[in-house]
């Protein structure tokens, strides 16, 4: 594998992107002075900073390398991320969800959980989302390392140690304020860098049409091929993408994931945290035209003899990773790979400062205050804050040579979702629309939601379970099992909630106002026209989404 | 504080001159390996994008500060 001769002015550019985000983390710290600062960049953004932020940070590794790749290996199926799978979850946060976090004034997302319910709830949460977050954290680090090995040629180790110590140095000076700053450059970046492949490898194949008549019909389609698992690249069938996916999933992660809804708890009032989320699922839903379509291509590409294209080999199996970066090498000229590569570390950066910015949060808050020291200091936390952003990511650069042993980046990130945010979303949705949801209901339902997910992963790994047995169908890819093993841990969690929930005591209603439906005051709309409203925007996007899966159905 | 428009107006700009530049630069002294659709010159007009975009960004956030 022949690696790139960056030129100087390939050079210049990533120094640029280098220096500007260490820069903006050396500028941001002068204006970070306490713990609200530091933890909620001082709850002081507009919608739109808090919009992009907030699709900026799930824009990393997962969706560049990852779903390029898997859009190779799966076919256009991989659009369901961003359209089922995410725009309906943005929606009802922003819509539904937001008033009880927002308006209770948290920090964290285990935060609502210690109000709604008990401390041990909030513990089980913090803990399992701090595991969670280093592991993502890894991730982001390994697919860096792939760009970096694949582009220049660098050792892995050094690799991974210079990206973390970059995203270390401007995350422990300003916390959130500076990841959310480097979230937005990384965003324009991204866009400006990336959107160029899809663009000359359209010209090269000869436009979107001839993408569609080029590729296998099972690759082309969203839902016409979803009643039969054996029918479509993904094999697995419409319910596993609804229930599993577009349900649990989604819901799981967008609505209570606090790496995501960290930025929208980051905003100036209720309505910008409202429109936080609504506002990003409209850049949400373009992103397939960077990663789908690049992922098409790549495909016609490969099978297209004479076309000098093909994926990586990585110890006998297939590099789906390496689409994206290939790619990129055979388009792009001296200045503009250093765009490409800029904005590919971009993208990782992104999702790593996002995780450690979100893991300094919940191990100050949910653990070291709520175990620790319950009267530290705002000068205390801070301090922890910043000493817990170094040792994230440390341990993160160990969680990456563990993800190293993955083939594909994504199936490894559903795994990890599935045992954390599926059984949540059940306890969160519970918890803010039932009042008679007791405290002992959550914490034995989270706890035998994210041990039947645990339970089921190592049964398929160790082969002591059928994989037809969780997705009900014959045919069951690696991706269909995780989609239906979220689906089945939230359900034994929401079961097993309401179960528990009959027999134990009860929390007084005073003590959940502002956190229940019902039991909350509803949003004051006064004076606020409806094209402002957060409501106006989410019927828009409802109404591109509904569109866009018509079209491609 | 500045707001973050104005540091992605910088950003981009300073990107998009390089861009440019080295796109110019190839337009007429052609590199000895090309890459496919060298002839498009996308150096030059996605520089172009890039740098009248930075442009845009600094110069309606030059004046304005955040709290």
């Amino acid at each position: 594998m022949a690696t790139f001769n960056l030129s100087i002015v390939d050079w210049l550019i990533l120094a640029i992107y280098f220096g500007f985000i260490l820069g903006l983390g050396y500028y941001l710290k002068r204006f970070t002075k306490s713990q609200e600062d530091y933890f909620l960049a001082g709850r002081k953004n507009s919608a739109w900073v808090a919009g992009i932020a907030f699709l900026s940070a799930n824009l990393g590794a997962l969706e560049l390398l990852g779903m390029t790749g898997n859009t190779y290996k799966y076919g256009m199926y991989v659009a369901h991320f961003y359209w089922i799978g995410a725009i309906p979850a943005m929606l009802f946060l922003g819509l539904y969800m937001m008033p009880f976090y927002y308006s209770s004034k948290i920090h964290s997302v285990p935060g609502y959980l210690k109000l709604r319910f008990d401390e041990r709830t909030r513990v089980l949460n913090g803990i399992a989302f701090g595991v969670m977050t280093l592991l993502v954290s890894g991730i982001n680090l390994y697919a860096m390392a792939l760009v970096l090995r694949t582009f220049l040629g660098w050792d892995w180790n050094v690799s991974m140690w210079v990206s973390a110590a970059t995203v270390a140095f401007y995350v422990t000076l300003s916390g959130l304020m500076s990841a959310i700053f480097t979230e937005i450059i990384q965003f324009f970046l991204i866009w400006f860098g990336l959107f160029l492949v899809t663009i000359l490898g359209l010209v090269e194949i000869g436009g979107v049409s001839q993408v569609l008549t080029n590729i296998p019909a099972s690759f082309g389609t969203l839902w016409s091929t979803s009643a039969d698992a054996s029918q479509n690249g993904m094999a697995i069938t419409w319910a596993g993408i609804v229930l599993g996916l577009g349900f649990v999933l989604s819901f799981g992660y967008w609505t209570t994931d606090f790496l995501v809804v960290q930025r929208a708890f980051s905003a100036k009032n209720l309505r910008a945290a409202r429109l936080t989320p609504i506002i990003a699922s409209f850049p949400k839903m373009a992103v397939p035209v960077i990663v789908v379509l690049t992922g098409l291509i790549a495909l016609i590409l490969a099978k297209t003899p004479g076309s000098g294209f093909a994926l990586l080999q990585d110890g006998g199996h297939v590099n789906y990773d390496s689409t994206l970066p290939l790619l990129i090498m055979r388009y792009y000229p001296h200045g503009l790979v250093g765009l490409g590569v800029s904005a590919l570390l971009a993208g990782f950066m992104a999702g790593q400062a996002g995780n450690i910015s979100a893991f300094n949060t919940v191990w100050t808050y949910d653990v070291y205050r709520a175990i620790i020291n319950k009267n530290a200091s705002d000068a205390n936390l801070m301090w922890v804050g910043r000493i817990s952003t170094v040792i994230g990511v440390v341990l993160s650069v160990v969680t990456a040579y563990w993800a190293k042993g993955f083939p594909s980046i994504m199936d490894y990130m559903q795994a990890i979702f599935s045992w954390v945010n599926a059984p949540l979303f059940a306890t969160m949705l519970l918890g803010m629309f039932v009042v008679w949801i007791t405290p002992a209901g959550a914490f034995w339902g989270l706890l035998a939601g994210m041990g039947t997910s645990i339970a089921m992963f190592l049964g398929v790994k160790f082969q002591w379970i059928d994989p037809a047995r969780i997705t009900l169908s014959n045919t069951a890819s690696d991706m269909a099992v995780n989609f239906w093993r979220a689906w089945w841990a939230w359900l034994v969690c929401f079961l097993v909630t309401i179960l528990i929930s009959l027999f134990t005591e009860k929390k007084p209603k005073e003590e959940l106002v502002g956190l229940v439906k019902g039991l909350t005051p509803e949003t004051a709309r006064d004076g606020i026209p409806f094209i402002k409203r957060p409501e106006f925007y989410a019927i828009l996007s409802v109404v591109v989404l509904v569109v866009l899966n018509i079209y491609f159905w | 504080m500045k707001p973050i428009w104005y540091f992605v107006g910088l950003f981009l700009t300073a990107t998009g001159i390089i861009v440019l530049a080295s796109g110019v630069y190839d337009l007429f002294i052609p590199p000895e390996q090309k890459t496919v659709l060298a002839d498009l010159h996308a150096g030059v007009w996605w520089g172009a994008v890039i740098l009248f975009s930075g442009i845009a960004f600094f110069l309606a956030n030059r004046k304005k500060t955040v709290e």
